[in-house]
């Protein structure tokens, strides 16, 4: 067994990369991901990982570079945050259209302007729609786990994975984790290869203008057109859930870690209150859930989200519609309307009969701190049988640790 | 300075790469250029393309319209995409050559940030920029290459004021490895240089002068004289930079030596895009020319 | 690795002709070659050839007779604008349609 080491969510991360075997690392320097880049560039020149290491200059450029790679057959990395993910947001776009299995951290933090260099989730969120693969660790192990488990995910399904861990939050703090065992990881991550990679012998041409109906190919065979590639994207991104489960138990037969990939439950099995949010939050509300336990005989438990896209509605539906109340903490929204998370729970228990009270908690913004004391009063309240609030006022998002 | 290969009409490959009917305009520039080129890269080689009349005149899915391996990328990328295509090249143990292909407005203005960076880095790569000098494929836009005094869909009725950028100088700048100008009325010239480029390590720049007909307002069957009277006239002219030397090549070499080259009101005159150009701005721009080639001649006797 | 689940739809092209299909139907004037001008067909070898190398669109032939492939010809006129002894003409498709007269 692979001993314990402590280390920076960062270096977890560029850890995975490594023993991932990526042969090709474009990055550009952002606060908080940087450790994760200078970590890898350093593990390459020091002879310690066997891969190209491209210092471009932005990221969209360093996106660019990865899709160069990976339309070429070749594993490819990148890491970024915040205002850097945006950046690339047309590239991203480019990766899912082409069905490139690129992974990517993205370390969680604030979207100017105002400039923030904390932790929120806005710049996930902001590219939910892209067709990428969103996942959230919320601990270093998770962070490890998750992104040797992404390269499996992404090359299988062909869509690209974004891994997000919490910035500073996990980024830059110290935790005891497991760095899997490089041999066992060789066995569960086979070579990737691709049917399209780019090559003289077999010459294609990827990504061409495509027509809005099907057309014949040279062969006679009838191709679809965009809408067709647009939705078979769609269908087999749905299909990453189950595949991503699939990983995980295969993962758990090598590493004897995992069990929880898409939803991690905690004390949810009896509960009333079912808390669901993403990344280290999650953790921090198993504090707040035995409390309520304790201190108060509320039932209540934490739903973690794990794969926020695909969204695991279904499942989701199911673990929540015998809830008295879910409350939703989210450090991300759809500006003007709600959280967008909160949005997407709300639109998965609809076709159910069975309906919890819903509530949505906008919290942690820019780095904001969220005080366990204060999780634990919000909750505490909002569930309280006086409180029921019309659907009016219960369908709006409160924002918690407000300073004006 | 390497002595060129020279290649002529009657030892030029018969081989084709590229497919009749596919969707450029009659008489299209690039059409030659891309056509003679691929004779000289031959098929080892990955392109990367971004949006630009190549990505239609390549085909439209499924169809491919040539016959090598393209992948088409975002508009600003792509010389950041060359570089991931190379790095795993590299990785995969293969001497295939990555060729960026790209026109003025992918190169210039959008394009020109992974590009600068490209060069900095000293990527193994071809870049190959096709200027005809606006943005042709959208309908005729000014780009950042479009030249002075030239009319366009955003620079109606006078002409664009602003004179257009010197971009071969901005790519010398960085010190590439390999810099050339060409013409599309001049196809082995490029084709040549494109083999010297091919023999290089570093990042290769050819920058090639190719006319539109619908672009610039000329018939279809004056691509090629209209190429060669842009640089005839001492306006458009062929060199290469090599290991940081300037060295003018093929017919501006050769009419280094005459005292009078055509006047450009020859070459202006024949382009409707021209038709706002003045008394005044045609003697301007005469004088530029003519100081320039002063400048050669004391340079290069 | 390849999972037979997954489809992978993606816009790979391969490559033939005809992109544009008949792209000859562009054409409003087709070149027609006089041999008795040419200078390859005239001096019976190999020579010249600037129409070949000068063609956009890969249609003319690098033989002594040099033939021009009318399917996809566009019809520019880039060969007879450039022949250095003006054997090439352009003539209009009209005058090739059967029964059709001219005015």
């Amino acid at each position: 067994m692979s001993k314990a080491i402590i280390e920076s969510g960062n270096v977890a991360a560029a850890m995975a990369v490594q023993l991932a075997r990526a042969e090709v690392i474009a990055a550009y320097p952002i606060t908080p991901q940087t450790p994760v880049t200078e970590k890898l560039s350093e593990l390459i020149t020091a002879g310690r990982m066997d891969a190209e290491y491209v210092a471009v200059e932005s990221e969209h450029s360093a996106m660019a570079v990865c899709i160069g790679a990976a339309s070429a057959g070749v594993r490819a990395f990148t890491a970024t945050s915040s205002n850097g993910l945006l950046y690339m947001s047309e590239q991203l776009h480019w990766a899912a259209g082409a069905r490139l299995p690129i992974v990517m951290c993205v370390v969680n933090r604030g979207i100017g302007a105002p400039w923030s260099v904390w932790n929120d989730h806005q710049d996930a969120i902001s590219q939910r729609d892209a067709g990428w693969i969103q996942i959230f660790a919320k601990d270093h192990q998770e962070i490890v786990d998750m992104t040797l488990k992404a390269f499996r995910l992404a090359e299988l399904v062909h869509i690209p994975v974004m891994v997000n861990y919490d910035g500073y939050y996990l980024s830059h703090t110290y935790m005891p984790f497991e760095p899997p065992d490089a041999e066992r990881v060789d066995a569960f991550l086979p070579a990737y290869q691709y049917k399209h990679a780019l090559s003289p012998e077999h010459p294609e041409s990827l990504n061409t203008v495509t027509l809005p109906d099907a057309r014949l190919d040279v062969q006679g065979v009838k191709r679809g057109g965009y809408m067709d590639l647009r939705h078979n994207l769609h269908e087999e991104m749905g299909m990453a859930i189950e595949v991503w489960e699939e990983i995980d138990r295969d993962f758990q037969t090598h590493f004897g870690r995992g069990g929880a990939p898409v939803t991690d439950p905690y004390r949810c099995d009896d509960a009333e209150v079912v808390i669901v949010a993403m990344g280290s939050m999650a953790n921090q509300f198993r504090v707040v859930v035995d409390r309520l336990r304790q201190d108060d005989g509320i039932r209540a438990g934490v739903l973690a989200l794990q794969m926020y896209r695909p969204f695991p509605g279904a499942m989701l539906a199911r673990a929540l519609q015998s809830a008295k109340h879910v409350m939703v903490y989210e450090k991300g929204l759809s500006y003007g309307s709600q959280g967008a998370l909160y949005g997407d729970i709300k639109s998965a228990l609809y076709p159910y009969p069975s309906r919890p009270q819903l509530h949505n908690f906008i919290v942690g913004l820019g780095g904001r701190e969220i005080p366990t004391e204060s999780l634990y009063q919000t909750t505490k309240t909002s569930c309280a049988p006086d409180r029921i609030l019309p659907p009016a006022q219960s369908d709006v998002p409160q924002w918690i640790g407000l300073q004006l | 300075m390497k002595m060129a290969a020279k290649t002529t009409v009657l030892n030029l490959t018969e081989e084709e790469f590229v497919h009749p009917g596919n969707r450029a305009c009659s008489g299209c520039g690039l059409s030659i250029l891309y056509r003679i080129g691929l004779k000289a890269l031959g098929r080892d080689c990955i392109f990367v393309v971004p949006p630009s009349c190549l990505t239609v005149m390549q085909g439209l899915f499924p169809i491919a319209a040539t016959q090598m391996p393209v992948l088409n990328g975002t508009f600003a990328s792509t010389a950041a995409i060359a570089t991931g295509v190379k790095a795993a090249m590299r990785r995969l143990g293969r001497p295939t050559q990555v060729v960026a292909w790209a026109g003025d407005g992918g190169t210039s203005d959008i394009g020109i940030q992974a590009l600068s960076g490209a060069l900095e880095r000293g990527e193994d790569i071809i870049y190959i920029c096709y200027d005809n000098e606006a943005y042709m494929n959208t309908g005729v836009q000014r780009s950042g290459t479009t030249p002075q005094g030239s009319l366009t869909t955003t620079t109606p009725f006078s002409g664009k004021s602003e004179v257009g950028k010197n971009l071969p100088a901005i790519i010398a700048a960085h010190n590439p490895a390999y810099l050339a100008t060409c013409s599309a009325s001049y196809p082995l010239d490029f084709h040549d240089k494109l083999l010297k480029a091919k023999q290089i390590k570093g990042l290769k720049y050819l920058h090639v002068q190719t006319p539109c007909p619908p672009g610039w307002g000329i018939e279809e069957h004056m691509t090629v004289a209209l190429g060669r009277a842009a640089v005839e006239t001492g306006l458009f002219d062929l060199y290469e930079i090599e290991d940081g030397r300037m060295q003018l090549t093929g017919q501006s070499l050769q009419q280094l030596g005459n005292t009078g080259l055509r006047p450009v009101r020859e070459y202006l005159e024949m382009q409707v895009r021209f038709k706002a150009f003045s008394d005044e701005q045609v003697a301007a721009l005469q004088a530029q020319v003519d100081q320039r080639w002063s400048g050669y001649r004391d340079r290069f006797k | 690795m390849p999972d037979p689940r997954f489809k992978i739809l993606t816009s790979a092209s391969t490559s033939g002709p005809g992109d544009a299909g008949r792209t000859g139907s562009w054409r409003v004037e087709r070149p027609v070659i006089d041999m008795s001008r040419c200078i390859p067909a005239k001096a019976g070898k190999h020579a010249c050839h600037l129409c070949w190398l000068l063609c956009p669109d890969n249609v003319v032939s690098k033989d002594l007779e040099p033939e021009i492939d009318l399917e996809y010809c566009k019809g520019c006129g880039i060969c007879a604008q450039e022949c250095p002894v003006q054997a090439i003409a352009m003539v209009p498709d009209a005058d090739f349609i059967e029964g059709a007269e001219r005015e």
